[in-house]
């Protein structure tokens, strides 16, 4: 049983904590991760701006990487939905890259789709007692139908409580390029949402993208505002370190 | 017109994200059209189920448009109605205007019609000094302030009652007071007399039913009813894609379409009128022209990216949704559509990607729009075709082409992206404060306005993977036999299902 991790390109570079938090938690439950380091980036800057040739040489890696694996993680929706949800489309014109495209579709799972749906894991037995909102990332949400399983993670977890955040199903306006190209648009959503993450008055703000958390923490910090951001993995694997 | 200036989405919103009466306005109206759409498909029940039979009656119809729009106008033609053809927007005002000229008509009053603002009929009509008059009651209020709509639905979405209430009076003579009422009495009492005095009565179209020649038009008001009951002659504009098989069809969207723009079960009228007043008719127009529309319409059929745009019913449900739109209201877009049906409308309607400004780019691809949608139409992937095309079409930045052409070389190879990556942790020394960098860097100016970046750590991921691995390997437990059982049981299933 071979269990591969996508880091994200991300993750890898900006955040490896989560990686690690990963790949700890995952061994609790005799998870062994491989880590096949040919893979970049799930190709979604590109793909997304309109450049789809540059987004397939960089999709290729990806395809290279988790060939042989019987089940793929990563710590994003966004990255996942991706290859889910766009790389046939990004490959309908090449037979053998489409048929590696709809194998990796079949074995992709988002992180807390793989706690749940694949290993039957709903309580990691974390204990964790703060005050958290939780954002729920628009692509996991609506790409990969993520709804259940994080909240079903959190609501085992000891000592800690959950705010629901306000208009939560609202983006925080990351949106890739978009955040740069549409500046100002992009800016206003994000102060928004931050706007909302303070009237919780959480400690802690968590997700399933780091994408969404490196705008709203950014954001945080840029007001200067000490809320700490955290995606689930690192939560609950703090959280698994206190009890 | 008072809509903002500027050649692209980005100039305009920035004159609508400084404007907190219009945020304001937008905002407040959205969110209670967004809430009134989700209590009445939470009480419907079986939503999900009836938005895919919505989907499916749109795609039937747009599959077979040519037999339908036969189907449509033979039978419209032998109800007695004048059925006309306009492949572009001029042509529909000048069918419009050759019917006003032979009737020698002087006023037009006209009901709620997003393609007579697509094909400018207004404007049409003032040239020849034809009066032309809007009685829907938001769409009169943007006719006195000159403006367009920024809504599908609500067109003066973005005023509040305040400036309503002095448009109003300018026009009354007197100062009238900000109470919805007031307001609302004076322009009924106004506009009464115009349809009294009205030559023509011009209307938009709902749904054309193929099945009867009929037109089908949701209100609220009533004065879709009155323009097409009072003037002596009809003339009713439909985008050609309008059209759904039979009155049973009708069902179905009769149950979406209140539900997605308004909450409502029900608009308060919903009439269905099928060729000119009939002798045994009490009310009706003694002529009835119908003129189908295409105007860039045609594009769409037989494309696979983007047929689906025309399974639209305009319920203006995805504005509501749309956190964009929420921000920028619709003036900040470029067509006569806004939010983001207008953001692929507006260049799939036109088929050169060369003058598409960057309409396309106002969106952060979140799908709030997909998941409104009463037909499902997948509007946050056809926005993404939509920049592709134009990348295709080479209209694009060279500064963004560059960074493009440097992400493919560095991504195609993980040894080139690990050493950018260590590049980075040790250039970035000069930018870096307390962990963050917060200096206005060229590219990325638009994030650091906002942000700040968290500085990247000194080793990447990959660079700790292998003591990682060894030092867990060494302690970790093995797979419960319950655990693998289930896994290798997924993988079975799998090579035994093949793909979804
Ligand atoms: S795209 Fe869908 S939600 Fe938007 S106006 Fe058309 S039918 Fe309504």
């Amino acid at each position: 049983m071979k269990v591969s991790l996508f880091i994200t390109c991300i993750s890898d570079a900006l955040f490896p904590p989560i990686g690690e938090a990963m790949t700890r938690l995952l061994a609790r439950y005799g998870v062994k991760l491989h880590f096949p380091e040919v893979q970049t980036c799930c190709g979604q800057p590109a793909f997304n701006s309109g450049y789809w040739d540059e987004a397939r040489a960089s999709a290729k890696t990806i395809l290279e990487a988790f060939e042989d694996s019987d089940f793929v993680i990563a710590p994003s929706g966004s990255c996942t939905g991706m290859i889910h949800h766009y790389y046939p489309k990004l490959f309908e014109n090449d037979p053998i890259l489409l048929e590696k495209s709809l194998q990796l579709q079949e074995k992709i799972f988002e992180f807390s789709q793989f706690l749940v749906q694949v290993l039957g894991v709903t309580d990691v037995g974390a204990v964790f007692p703060h005050k958290v909102t939780y954002h729920p990332s628009c692509h996991g949400t609506r790409l990969l139908g993520i709804k259940e399983e994080p909240m079903l993670l959190m609501s085992h977890v000891k000592g800690m409580e959950l705010v629901p955040l306000p208009y939560a199903e609202d983006c925080c306006g990351f949106g890739g390029t978009f955040a740069i190209k549409m500046s100002n648009i992009s800016g206003a959503m994000v102060e928004e949402k931050s706007q909302h993450v303070l009237e919780t008055e959480a400690e802690v703000l968590v997700g399933l993208d780091m994408g969404c958390l490196l705008n709203i923490g950014g954001n945080l910090k840029f007001q200067g505002k000490p809320v700490r951001v955290m995606h689930l993995a690192e939560l609950l694997y703090e959280g698994v370190k206190l009890k | 017109m008072s809509k903002p200036q500027g050649s692209s989405v980005k100039q305009r919103s920035e004159t609508a994200l400084k404007d907190e009466f219009l945020i304001d306005a937008v905002k407040f109206t959205t969110e209670k059209l967004k809430n009134g759409k989700l209590a009445a498909t939470a009480e419907h029940g079986n939503w999900e189920e009836w938005r895919e039979r919505g989907k499916l009656i749109r795609a039937h119809t747009i599959a077979h448009l040519d037999f339908y729009l036969n189907q449509f106008i033979e039978n419209a033609r032998a109800q007695g109605v004048h059925v006309h053809f306009a492949p572009e927007a001029k042509d529909a005002a000048r069918i419009a205007v050759e019917i006003a000229k032979h009737h020698q008509a002087k006023s037009v009053v006209k009901s709620k019609s997003m393609v007579s603002e697509e094909v400018h009929i207004n404007e049409a009509f003032e040239e020849l000094g034809i009066e032309s008059v809007e009685s829907d009651l938001g769409e009169y209020i943007i006719q006195l302030a000159n403006e367009p709509p920024s809504h599908i639905i609500i067109p003066a979405i973005h005023k509040n009652r305040y400036q309503i209430a002095e448009l109003l009076s300018k026009e009354a003579g007197q100062t009238l007071p900000p109470e919805t009422k007031v307001l609302a009495g004076f322009a009924r009492q106004k506009l009464r007399d115009k349809f009294l005095e009205a030559d023509i009565g011009l209307t938009g179209c709902n749904f054309g039913i193929a099945e009867s020649g009929s037109v089908v038009i949701f209100e609220n008001e009533g004065n879709a009813r009155m323009v097409s009951t009072v003037p002596k002659t009809q003339i009713t504009l439909m985008g050609m894609e309008r059209l759904i098989p039979t009155w049973d069809d009708l069902e179905v969207m009769a149950t979406l379409l209140p539900r997605s723009a308004t909450g409502q079960k029900l608009t308060v009228y919903m009439s269905g009128i099928t060729g000119p007043r009939r002798q045994s008719d009490g009310d009706g127009p003694e002529e009835m022209h119908i003129i189908i529309v295409d105007n860039g319409r045609s594009l769409q059929l037989g494309d696979p990216d983007f047929q689906e745009l025309l399974n639209c019913i305009r319920c203006g449900a995805c504005l509501n949704a749309c956190p964009v739109y929420r921000h920028i209201g619709g003036h900040s877009y470029p067509g006569t559509y806004s939010g983001p049906i207008g953001a692929v409308l507006t260049p799939a309607l036109n088929k050169n990607s060369g003058e598409w400004e960057d309409v396309a780019n106002a969106s952060s691809l979140c799908g709030a729009c997909y998941e409104a949608c009463p037909v499902k139409i997948p509007l946050h992937d056809m926005l993404v075709y939509l920049r592709n095309r134009k990348v295709e079409d080479g209209h694009t930045a060279t500064g963004e082409k560059m960074a493009m052409k440097g992400f493919k070389v560095l991504m195609s190879s993980y040894k080139l992206y690990s050493k950018a990556v260590k590049m980075g942790q040790v250039g970035q020394k000069l930018l870096v404060r307390n962990g963050v960098i917060k200096s206005q860097l060229g590219p990325l100016k638009g994030w650091t306005a906002y942000r700040h970046i968290p500085a990247l750590p000194t080793r990447s991921f990959r660079e700790q993977w292998k003591a990682l691995s060894t030092e867990v390997e060494a302690s970790m437990p093995s797979m419960s036999s319950e655990t693998k059982t289930r896994l290798e049981q997924m993988v079975l299933n799998r090579k035994k299902g093949g793909h979804e």
